[in-house]
């Protein structure tokens, strides 16, 4: 099954990143942006009986590693490949 | 006392932290390799600075998987001194033997510059031999030095007096423009709960003779070596 993982700073906290694209972006033009931020994406491919149990390990796997929870969010999704 | 140092892959400061212990201090200090799980006899480990694993995915996060960590962690349960210094600062943060995270500066730029830092607390065994309000003048280098935590946990920090170091400007007051990094509450230093494990972002090691620019560095290791006492 393949996995892509989206982690994205945390809401609420600085995310000087996201603010320098963001006053990119402003300079070239795009004039109505905003909410701008910087993440990973990371995708991988993992073998599991279910996709219950694929999404269960891949959520053990952000909480330990692939994401820090402290400060930032993450979403993912398993697809049948 | 003997100090254990330890090397991960990617580690830089392990050698001049021997150094200062070493030559300059007169303590027994040796090398821990990262695959090693054992930590011989050391009575304060200290993770180094350095750019460990690459700083892949985030600083820190993967050397904390590595065997030694195992038994650093272990050490620390048992009351065991620990230090990270900035790299080891970040590992400590990501093996939840401290509270807090440590991101990328609000600058965006790496910093290399010598910073004040304020002892905010100097009953522990990392500050005693420093006095309260004292300002320390120490070396930093670091592009993912801005501490932050849930503001809950700030405030329970803060209380407590784990915030050991903060920074400041030359006359020791707390201001943004003296924040190299925009940590929150200027927070350069902290402790655990139990106060047996340390971490800053700058170095020490690199401000431990008067011929490289200050030795303000010295007093942490002395107040490690007093207290051990």
């Amino acid at each position: 099954m393949q996995v892509r993982v989206y982690v994205t700073p945390r809401k609420g906290i600085l995310d000087p990143q996201g603010r320098a694209v963001e006053g990119a972006l402003k300079s070239l033009g795009f004039s109505g942006v905003s909410g701008v931020h910087v993440g990973r994406y990371i995708v991988l491919e993992i073998e599991a009986a279910s996709q219950a149990a694929a999404e269960e390990a891949v959520k053990k796997m952000c909480d330990q590693l692939l994401a820090n929870p402290l400060i930032e969010d993450y979403r993912f999704e398993v697809e049948r490949g | 006392m003997k100090w254990g140092v330890v090397r991960f892959p990617g580690s830089l400061d392990e050698g001049e932290t021997v150094f200062a212990l070493r030559e300059v201090l007169g303590q027994e200090a040796s090398i821990l390799w990262h695959k090693d799980e054992q930590l011989y006899g050391a009575q304060c480990v200290v993770l180094p600075g350095g750019f460990s694993y690459g700083d892949y995915l985030r600083c820190g996060a993967i050397a904390r998987f590595s065997p030694i960590m195992r038994s650093v962690t272990k050490f620390a349960a048992e009351g065991g001194l620990v230090i990270g210094i900035c790299n080891g600062f970040q590992i400590l943060c990501e093996a939840h033997l401290l509270p807090g995270a440590l991101t990328r500066n609000r600058s965006l730029s790496f910093i290399c510059d010598r910073v004040n830092v304020r002892v905010e607390n100097a009953r522990t065994p990392f500050t005693c031999a420093a006095a309260a309000g004292e300002v320390m003048r120490l070396p930093i280098k670091h592009g993912e030095g801005r501490y932050v935590a849930p503001e809950e946990s700030i405030r329970e920090i803060e209380e407590r007096g784990q915030v050991l170091l903060r920074y400041v400007d030359a006359a020791g007051v707390e201001k943004d423009e003296a924040n190299p990094n925009g940590s929150m509450h200027s927070i350069a230093g902290v402790a655990n709960e139990r106060f047996n494990v340390f971490g800053l972002m700058p170095h020490p090691e690199h401000a431990a003779e008067k011929m490289l620019g200050g030795e303000d560095g010295l007093k942490i290791f002395r107040s490690v070596i007093e207290s051990v006492r």
